[in-house]
């Protein structure tokens, strides 16, 4: 019997089994992927937003600004990486765009967004050389962020694992039963009774939500594509340089990463799910990656887009109403339902509202051994050389480079296996140590990768995979 | 700090051979100072040539056809047998200049940090694949996609195969070698996609590995859609399958495809052989200049870059087509590095007392090799049919297309002229033809105090 | 300027043979150097067989030998690598000490197959002698020491 189950180890769900895990409670999160961070928490834009684009008064507006805060401390305490650069709204014209950022600004004001102020095309010009001779005005805010979105995802996770509570993977839940004071899960790995139950399944949380609510729910996907480009261009813009926002949300953004990447995108697709699964629904497409470097040439238009390392694409869940859920549909079931953008900047938000909610059903004691940091493990390349010096002389595993391009060694490879929740697959390297991410793609490195993987979890090189089961480098 | 006269970065066919003709043009010194240092990142010296397993090296070096180990193991055993020192499993993370003119290196290995001062050095890093991802190929991130060379590696290091029905983009030469291996293997390649309207590899290759086995070679021809397998619910929630098969199109003249002309081919293996670009991510923390086109340093007829006592040569310089040929330019910098440090500590980067000529590629050529040819200052050479034979230079080069019955010629380019001026022919040979996917050698000797700009051009007959 | 958009690569390997025809052409690539010369191999079959066979096409000797040999008896060398047992690397790179005829290419690739071979290897050394009844044999390409891979 748990006191409380979590269906979704994306953002929310470590989110949230981070925030229970303060209190002495029996908890599971259970996700049908074979790692945590594998839907739209891995795939992203990596910004953590101001706040002064969303509705006054929204659940939205709320959230992000106390998210985007909470992540000031979070950061610290767990050791993610996060950049505060500032971002910059764009406008084109002298007559609507202008009026439209202070707008945005007033928005901003309201929703108790602080250090935001408005700039003339030459002034934003003056910050960003690269940008288009055509910005007319701009909005400046300088609480905006970057983060690594997958790396705030494993730190949750970790930290909440470390802290007591359970994680299945390769899970999916197919059915949940109310019955008299918990809830029966079941799941193609068993079944699971609990005391109450957070849905954080993301694209899926309508269904989860349909098994159990008797409020019918429909979530729709948003997809978008992006480029990512290589840090030799990292700093092309230093802040995020976004458009005045559209029907379809902020529009496509160029930003430089928290690890010093270029990134563009999103463009922005709908696809209604009508009870049936999209094949290939984050696969980039032609006129998807076309449309992105068209918009995003207005902003700036040199893009190096030859530079490009990989393109990708990510969905975002969104509610009908296009305001985050988080509610209790049924007593004891939590949703955090439509947690579309800004939903990373909301996340931490987001969890302690759903964990609010499940606290008030249980109101458990805390957990005396309640430990709220933790630490990432070195990152070899980001070390001083006398720093590097050290590490190896600890351990001989630092001195071994293994990816070239992003300077990740045997030490960190091995550390991110091992480690809570470690990595079992080449993606979960990559999101943990940043292997294969870098500009070869993995050319040099897969090899060495499956080795080690090989070696340290006892597994055969042929049995490695991607990102689990289908996804074998050797077939 | 340890100091040694040269540091190789890099164990491969270009750091080997660039070893042997430094000691060999009588840069002494023995270990631990004053020698020579290879620093290799690998686990065996050789770099690719290991598991280039297939035949048709050495033919000039050697006068006989060696496999790639073979043409290794005869670089290997050459150092070895010179008392050449190297470093396995040794990473340079960090290349810088003192301030006495020095360089020193970082290196990072299982023994630990350590920090080398050295009087000269030569980047010989080779080059990385160009990755999927560059080319923004559409569709599924699913597995089954590799560049030819990992493939390469885990069929022929590993004996792994990594997959049974295989589609190549890109006909560059690790691309066909690796379609007849798979095929040798057992897997069943459908055909080989070229975006150029000729190959971008060598024509023996087109022979030997395409022709007989009977696999296709569809000149212009892309992928424009990779397809990973649909999975049902549950199974995947993150789109990483594996690959179920590609769609491909013919292109126009200017490479877009026409996608009137889109067919699925159902494979469970895409290899890409798409380009070599040169690895000088070390070359730019010391703040060597690099070409635009090649991706390479800029560098002297010395090889020589643009920063002084800092020389580069093979496939971080530019992609050649033979290891033979990486193995030439090699001893050239390997020469033009002892000659370096034997002229002591004033000789470094001395750029008064010498002239500069540049070398610049002109019509019908991509890029050439070097850049700039140096002369000895003094009194100049006499122009005319009078003057003394001046010393032979060579120039490496690309074309941009395929070109049949030219010359190829290098011209006196007056200074600030266009490429389109013609100046006086230095050299000319004629050719049958001319492609993008082999190097051209043109050797020619300077024999006039006027040039300013040299350039190689290819020229219709008549 | 001429310039030829290389079509012609395409199919010019593929040997083009009228068999019934007395009189055979043949079009090669030549691989003899990186030339890659293209070549037209005229063949007369005779009552008494020995072809006597024209060459053009070809910029020097070898390829005029390469055509001549194409046409009447292709060979290649051939390369695999195969597995091996406590040795510091996995696999053993292999070659036909000489060229095989181009037939027998994969009973060669066969007799390969599931083969492997103990550490210590020097390069050079035989691993299968008269490899698909040839009369040539198989040798090692590098030295692999005992260890482990």
């Amino acid at each position: 019997m748990y006191d409380c189950v979590i269906i979704g180890a994306g953002i929310i769900g470590a989110a949230a089994a981070r925030e229970l895990s303060r209190y002495r409670l029996k908890l599971l999160l259970i996700d049908k992927a074979e790692d945590v961070s594998c839907g739209a928490s891995k795939a992203n834009s990596g910004i953590v937003h101001a706040g002064y684009d969303c509705e006054p008064g929204s659940l939205k507006a709320a959230l992000n600004v106390e998210g985007a805060r909470m992540y000031e401390t979070l950061v610290r305490e767990l050791d993610i990486p996060y950049r505060r650069n500032g971002s910059l709204v764009l406008c084109f014209d002298q007559k609507e765009g202008p009026a439209r950022l202070r707008a945005l600004y007033d928005k901003g004001r309201k929703n108790g967004v602080a250090g935001l102020s408005l700039i003339s095309g030459g002034q934003a010009r003056a910050l960003e050389p690269n940008l288009s001779g055509e910005v007319t005005a701009a909005l400046l805010a300088e609480s905006a962020a970057v983060i690594s979105p997958y790396e705030a995802v494993i730190a949750f996770a970790e930290n909440a694992y470390t802290n007591g509570a359970e994680f299945i993977f390769n899970t999916e839940v197919t059915g949940i039963a109310r019955l008299e004071d918990n809830f029966s899960i079941k799941t193609t790995g068993g079944d699971f009774v609990s005391r109450t139950v957070i849905n954080a399944a993301g694209t899926e949380s309508d269904t989860i939500n349909n098994l159990v609510s008797p409020h019918k729910e429909e979530i729709y996907m948003q997809r978008g594509q992006y480029y990512l480009i290589d840090k030799a261009h990292g700093n092309f813009v230093s802040r995020t340089i976004f458009q005045l926002p559209t029907m379809l949300g902020k529009g496509v953004l160029i930003t430089s990463t928290v690890d010093g990447n270029l990134l563009v995108g999103p463009n922005a697709e709908n696809f209604r799910k009508n009870g049936e699964s999209i094949p290939n629904i984050t696969d980039t497409t032609r006129q998807g990656l076309a449309e992105v470097c068209a918009k995003a040439a207005r902003s700036a238009p040199n893009i190096p887009v030859r530079g490009t390392i990989t393109v990708f694409a990510g969905l975002r869940a969104k509610a009908g109403d296009e305001d985050f859920h988080v509610e209790e549909p049924v007593r004891g079931f939590v949703n955090a339902l439509g947690i579309d953008s800004p939903g990373l900047s909301a996340a931490p938000a987001i969890a302690r509202k759903a964990a609010g909610m499940v606290l008030a059903r249980l109101e458990p004691p805390f957990n005396p051994r309640f430990v709220g940091t933790r630490s990432h493990g070195a990152r070899f390349a980001g070390l001083s050389f006398e720093e590097q010096a050290r590490l190896v002389e600890r351990d001989s595993r630092y001195g071994h480079v293994v990816c070239r391009c992003e300077t990740v060694t045997e030490g960190e490879i091995v550390d991110a296996i091992h480690r809570p929740l470690g990595a079992r697959t080449l993606d979960g390297l990559k999101r943990r140590t940043r292997a294969r991410m870098g500009r070869c793609q993995g050319g040099f490195c897969t090899i060495r990768l499956m080795e080690i993987l090989s070696r340290e979890l006892g597994i055969e090189e042929r049995e490695v995979t991607i990102s689990g089961k289908g996804s074998r480098i050797i077939l | 700090m340890r100091e040694v006269s040269l540091a190789i970065v890099g164990g491969g066919p270009a750091g080997l051979s660039a070893a042997i003709s430094a000691r060999e043009s009588g840069l002494g010194g023995t270990p631990p100072a004053g020698g020579i240092v290879i620093i290799e990142r690998g686990r065996a010296l050789g770099g690719i040539l290991n598991q280039c397993i297939h035949n048709g090296f050495g033919l000039h070096i050697f006068k006989e056809e060696l496999t790639g180990p073979e043409y290794a193991h005869r670089l290997v055993e050459a150092c070895v047998r010179l008392g050449i020192e190297y470093k396995l499993n040794t990473m340079v993370t960090d290349l810088g200049t003192d301030t006495d003119g020095a360089k020193t290196l970082t290196l990072f290995s299982r023994e630990g940090a350590e920090r080398i001062r050295a009087k000269a050095v030569i980047l010989a890093m080779g080059c990385r694949e160009r990755p999927r991802g560059a080319l923004r190929i559409p569709g599924s991130r699913c597995a089954g996609i590799y560049t030819a060379g990992l493939a390469q590696e885990l069929v022929n290091m590993k004996g792994l195969m990594p997959g049974k029905t295989v589609v190549v983009l890109g006909s560059g030469d690790i691309g066909l070698i690796m379609a007849r291996r798979m095929t040798l293997e057992g897997a069943e390649v459908k055909g080989v996609y070229e975006l150029m309207p000729y190959s971008g590899g060598l024509k023996r290759n087109i022979a030997q590995c395409l022709n007989d086995y009977g696999i296709p070679l569809k000149l212009s021809h892309t992928v424009t859609r990779i397809e990973g397998q649909e999975f049902g619910r549950g199974e995947s929630s993150d789109g990483c399958g594996r690959l179920r098969g590609v769609w491909t199109a013919a292109v126009d003249a200017s490479g877009a495809p026409l996608y009137a002309t889109e067919e699925f081919t159902a494979c469970d293996t895409l290899l890409l052989s798409v380009g070599l670009i040169p690895e000088n991510e070390l070359s730019k923390r010391i703040g060597v200049r690099l070409s635009e086109v090649t991706g390479g340093p800029l560098v002297d007829d010395s090889l020589q870059t643009s920063v002084p006592g800092v020389f580069a040569c093979g496939n971080v310089l530019h992609v050649h087509d033979l290891a033979d040929n990486v193995t030439l330019e090699a001893y050239r910098a390997g020469e033009s590095a002892a000659r370096c440090i034997r002229g002591g500590a004033g000789a470094f980067g001395v750029t008064g007392g010498v002239r500069r000529i540049g070398l610049r590629a002109g019509r019908g050529v991509r890029y050439v090799v070097p850049n700039e040819i140096i002369l000895p200052a003094g009194p100049k050479p006499s122009a005319g049919p009078d003057a003394e034979p001046g010393a032979e230079y060579t120039a490496y080069f690309r074309s941009d297309n395929v070109y049949r019955d030219v010359y190829i010629r290098v011209r006196l380019a007056p200074e600030g002229s266009c490429s389109d001026s013609e100046g006086a022919v230095i050299k000319s040979v004629s050719k049958r033809i001319v492609t993008p996917g082999e190097m051209e050698t043109l050797k020619f000797s300077l024999e006039t105090g006027k040039a300013a700009t040299l350039e190689v051009r290819i020229e219709a007959k008549g | 300027m001429e310039t030829s958009l290389g079509s012609s690569t395409q199919t010019a390997g593929q040997e083009q043979t009228a068999s019934q025809e007395p009189r055979r052409e043949h079009r090669f690539i030549c691989i003899g150097c990186p030339m890659g010369c293209e070549l037209l191999v005229v063949t007369e079959v005779s009552e008494e067989g020995g072809p006597p066979s024209a060459v053009s096409g070809n910029a020097c000797k070898i390829g005029e030998r390469y055509g001549r040999e194409e046409a009447t008896n292709p060979t290649r060398v051939m390369t695999s690598s195969v597995r091996v047992l406590g040795g510091d690397m996995k696999m053993l790179s292999v070659k036909t000490a000489r060229p095989i005829p181009k037939g027998k290419i994969w009973d060669c690739a066969e007799a390969m197959r599931g083969l492997s071979v103990n550490a210590p290897v020097k390069i050079g050394d035989i691993i299968i002698k008269n490899a698909a009844s040839t009369g040539v044999d198989i040798i090692a390409t590098r030295n692999i020491a005992r260890g482990s891979a």
